[in-house]
């Protein structure tokens, strides 16, 4: 790859070694429970990183607390894993005082919306040169089995023994809601998909917020089925590419229009025309549109979901705005001279 | 006509008025002068949590109280010799330090029964005799104010915005204060609104010649400066030295600046403070809450940061879990407290000393951490450079324990010259460590320094050091993942005795004995010292023996502290708390100390702590 494929990376080190998947798996012995979403994820991760071309040494993971958050201790870069919803918090100061690096953050549901939502969403609206994957698989799997802010209204588990009683979450409108410039959704077990969307996270500029579904096995198996079910998936999901018609269905035969009254909507594209079919834009300024995308997944039956970046716009990052304006305080005043600092500017002489 | 002046050796004034009413500002400037001229001095601001309390109330006075001398002196002083009160609030929440004979200026015309009555005057003080002890100078500063800027084209009420330069005038010429720097700030502070600008000279100038016309005044005072050593002075308050502390230990390790804070009273100002310092490099990061000001600053010390983050007691309490995944990351990292009046959200803008405990072991597990306190406004500058040293060398967290009282006082300071300061080195990993059996070569995170006990500091970024950390327990020495029992003993013994190893590098505690002949030790820690310092010169000067120790270093304590405590009869520990540093001195050394305490939100009066003294020296 070249370095312009990833205009957010050219402050980082290239390696000048072919790289493969095997070069970024460590040496600890993977420790999630058989069968679960996450072993997909690290696998794609491993093979896709090769494609950044960058020093190994020169990319740092960083996690919180949560079964997703073990993930950096199974690659050979450097990692951190922190404490409970704090990756965000703390690869910031990272991301913000080494513009060398390619930081990462991995985190899930509970680490990521619960405790720390307020990094989270700070971080987003900053847009630090960070991306952060969202394991999402709408419960606790470290803490064995409560439900999470993902989880649907009314779910049965542990601590909601006659179904939970809050509202979900939808971690896209979310970031979306606070102006995130990439936003993305994916799938664990969809590695083509996954890989597509890894790539131009990190191509971005700035913070990428990636929601990859993801299915715990143990504690709430198969919540993300029916978009994997090849009987159903096609009916359920629809991919947003950017400056393609939004249609899905078997034979594509559903699409998103605007409505008269101002609202979006999946319509069958026979009753509408194609010509009404809204195209994609992910680069559109106004988060409106991408936002309303967002809304049309029912979160119970996971009709009308929508995958894809439903968002990639410029805006500079806080760590380039950061550096830019140390560069011209220095410039406009000369570097700092550490006596005459101390001396201030109201001194007297003993004599 | 000429007046009479009369030389003194000190003087205490405090400046007290409405929140409104610019006293701060007012103090500031007098004690530029006062620094100009080289008296010694030390100040105590005094000013309410809220922004604007009600105007004319009791909770909206604000206070400035500066002594200056002809020597050197180590408080701001128990009692003023001058009030100057603004209104009547301002009387009232101060004459009760006023002792009998002292000078009163008032401000007659705010003394309306409308503002008596809000506070609770039912005659008129300066009229009913109630101020007789006094040496009242009743002067209409408002109207006196208004009447100077008649000629300018500005309402009644901004002009009497103008009555604290009136006033900074009229005691500037009572103490012969020069005129000159107060001139140049106005000039400088009011550029773009000239004719503001020109109206608080006017003001000043009109107080200045008030002084030396009325007949109101009679003398004049002088103050000689005071002997100091040869050098570069200027005054500092504890907050801006703690900042310039830590640009001079970027510089003096070679390291970046990285600061991640959240605005909290009292220690927003090295935030502020460090925002400017750009051009040194310096990284300021004003976070979303207290926890991401913790976490952004280990984010940038992980990759190879001096990283630092400001807070006060209550943000203290907010980072706990990030401070002790910085003790089992083993990373450097300055956590500055400017300790306020707790619990919870207290006396915001008041002093107090207790979150010792709180830095000593408010976290889960066994997280020991160094921590430091200075003892001065200036010597927040060198106790911060202290803690980063340590922090570096030691790759731990360490506490700096400031105070709302070091924190807006001030003192004259002796700017060291830069090349007299202490280097430190943070000898980065370069490459593996550890080589197995089989030759091959790797790094290990936790592989320590027999010396130190100090793990290395591995940035990302160096070639062949990728390694995975966390907050679970690492394995001894390759600190990969380990859950092992034995290995989990060993590793919270090992990270105690590396914060115990600090005092093989930290200075025996010295102890001020002047006869030598001792038999009460009074011993202190932070801001506690100009007081204790004080009260052992007015017990000495009765002829009196008191021994005097200060401890910087509050973990580890310096390596002779046991014995210093066991060599005298009593040992006295005053603390702005309920006895903190007693009960680590109790439970480590064994030693019963008398423990005295106050919690007031104001620093110890020296005159106070003479008396406990006298009073354990006749208990002998
Ligand atoms: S509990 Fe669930 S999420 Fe956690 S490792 Fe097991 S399967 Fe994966």
């Amino acid at each position: 790859m070249t370095t312009d494929a990833y205009p957010a990376l050219t402050l980082v080190p290239k390696t000048d070694v072919k790289q493969s998947a095997k070069d970024f798996k460590s040496d600890q012995e993977v420790r999630w429970c058989p069968g679960c979403g996450d072993y997909a994820i690290l696998s794609a991760v491993q093979a896709f990183l090769p494609d950044l071309g960058l020093a190994k040494e020169n990319i740092v993971f960083v996690s919180g607390i949560g079964c997703s958050s073990r993930f950096p201790y199974y690659l050979d870069t450097f990692g951190l894993h922190s404490i409970h919803g704090r990756a965000p918090a703390i690869a910031t100061g990272l991301a913000t005082s080494r513009p060398d690096l390619s930081v990462w953050v991995i985190t899930g549901d509970g680490d990521a919306l619960s405790i720390g939502g307020n990094h989270l969403i700070h971080a987003l609206r900053r847009n630090v040169n960070l991306k952060i994957l969202l394991f999402n698989n709408r419960i606790y799997g470290l803490t064995k089995g409560q439900y999470s802010p993902t989880s649907e209204q009314g779910k049965i588990t542990k601590s909601t023994p006659e179904g939970s009683l809050d509202y979900s979450f939808n971690p896209v409108s979310l970031a979306l809601g606070a102006e995130a410039t990439f936003v993305a959704r994916t799938i664990d077990s969809d590695r083509k998909h996954l890989t597509e969307v890894l790539r131009a996270a990190a191509a971005h500029e700035g913070t990428a917020l990636v929601e990859i579904y993801q299915n715990c096995n143990i504690f709430n198996d198969g919540a993300w089925e029916p978009l994997k079910d090849n009987d159903t998936r096609d009916d359920l999901m629809m991919r947003l590419t950017h400056g393609e018609p939004i249609r899905f269905g078997k034979d594509g035969e559903k699409g998103v229009a605007r409505m008269p009254e101002g609202h979006v909507a999946v319509v069958n594209v026979a009753d509408v025309g194609e010509d009404a079919i809204l195209i994609h834009d992910a680069h559109a300024k106004d988060p409106g549109l991408a936002f309303a995308l967002s809304r049309l997944a029912n979160p119970r039956t996971l009709e009308n979901t929508p995958i894809g970046v439903f968002r990639d716009i410029h805006r500079p990052s806080y760590d380039r705005l950061l550096r830019e304006q140390i560069e011209s305080v220095t410039e406009r005043l000369g570097g700092g001279d550490l006596q005459s600092l101390l001396n201030g500017k109201d001194t007297w002489n003993v004599s | 006509m000429a007046k009479q002046v009369v030389k003194l050796n000190k003087v205490v004034i405090r400046f007290a008025g409405d929140s409104g009413d610019g006293m701060q500002l007012t103090g500031d400037r007098f004690t530029s002068e006062t620094a100009g001229l080289g008296n010694d001095l030390s100040t105590l601001p005094d000013f309410p949590a809220e922004i604007r309390a009600p105007a004319g109330t009791l909770p909206g006075v604000s206070a400035f109280q500066l002594h200056f001398a002809d020597h050197d002196i180590m408080t701001p002083g128990d009692a003023p010799n001058v009030l100057v009160a603004m209104n009547p609030a301002a009387l009232k929440a101060n004459l009760h330090d006023l002792p009998r004979g002292a000078d009163l200026i008032v401000n007659t015309d705010e003394f309306t029964k409308r503002n008596l009555e809000k506070v609770g005057y039912a005659a008129n003080p300066i009229e009913d005799g109630s101020l007789d002890a006094y040496n009242v100078h009743a002067v209409a500063l408002t109207s006196m104010t208004v009447e100077a800027l008649k000629g300018f084209e500005m309402s009644k009420k901004d002009a009497e915005r103008a009555k604290n330069m009136y006033a900074l005038g009229l005691l500037c010429w009572l103490y012969n204060r020069p005129s000159e720097g107060t001139l140049s700030f106005l000039r400088a502070k009011f550029a773009k609104k000239p004719v503001i600008m020109e109206a608080n000279i006017a003001a000043y100038e009109a107080g200045w010649s008030f002084g030396e016309t009325t007949e109101a005044f009679s003398v004049q005072y002088e103050i000689a400066p005071a002997p100091m050593k040869a050098g570069v002075y200027r005054n500092i308050t504890g907050n801006p030295a703690i900042s310039l502390g830590l640009v001079a230990a970027s510089k003096l390790s070679g390291l970046p600046l990285f600061l991640g804070s959240y605005p909290i009273t009292p220690a927003s100002d090295i935030l502020h403070e460090l925002s400017k310092h750009k051009r040194f490099g310096v990284m300021t990061f004003q976070a979303e809450d207290e926890i991401a000001g913790i976490g952004s600053a280990i984010g940038a010390a992980y990759g190879g940061a001096l990283a630092v983050t400001t807070t006060s007691g209550p943000g203290v309490a907010l980072k706990s879990e990030a401070i002790g995944l910085a003790v089992s990351l083993e990373l450097p990292l300055l956590i500055i407290d400017v300790q306020r009046g707790g619990p919870s959200t207290g006396l915001p803008t008041k002093t107090e000393q207790s979150d010792l405990l709180q830095a000593m072991f408010g976290r889960n597990g066994e997280a020991p951490v160094a921590i430091i306190a200075p003892q001065s406004p200036s010597d927040c500058f060198f106790a911060t450079i202290e803690a980063a040293r340590i922090a570096v060398e030691y790759r731990t967290p360490v506490f700096l324990l400031s105070d709302g009282y070091l924190a807006n006082g001030s003192e004259p300071w002796l700017v060291p010259n830069v090349e007299s300061l202490p280097t430190f080195e943070p000898n980065f990993a370069t490459g593996p460590n550890h080589t197995a059996e089989d030759g091959t070569e790797s790094f290990w995170p936790y592989l320590r320094d027999p010396e130190t006990l100090a793990r290395p500091w591995a940035k990302p970024g160096t070639k062949g050091l990728e390694h995975r950390i966390g907050g679970i327990e690492k394995a001894d020495g390759i600190g990969t993942i380990s859950y092992d029992p034995a290995n989990h003993d060993k590793m919270v013994r090992l990270r105690q005795a590396k914060i115990d190893a600090i005092a093989r590098t930290i200075p025996d505690v010295e102890v001020d004995d002047p006869s030598g002949e001792a038999r009460v030790l009074i011993l202190g820690w932070g801001s506690t010292f100009g007081p204790i310092g004080a009260a052992c010169r007015l017990v000495r000067a009765e002829g009196q023996q008191v021994a005097q120790a200060h401890i910087r270093h509050l973990n580890p304590f310096p390596s002779n502290l046991g014995d210093v405590l066991k060599a005298y009869d009593k040992v006295i520990v005053p603390e702005m708390n309920l006895g903190q540093l007693a009960l680590l001195l109790r439970a480590k050394y064994l030693v019963d100390v008398v423990s005295y305490n106050q919690v007031r939100g104001m620093p110890f009066k020296s005159d106070e702590l003479a008396g406990v003294i006298s009073d354990v020296l006749e208990s002998l």
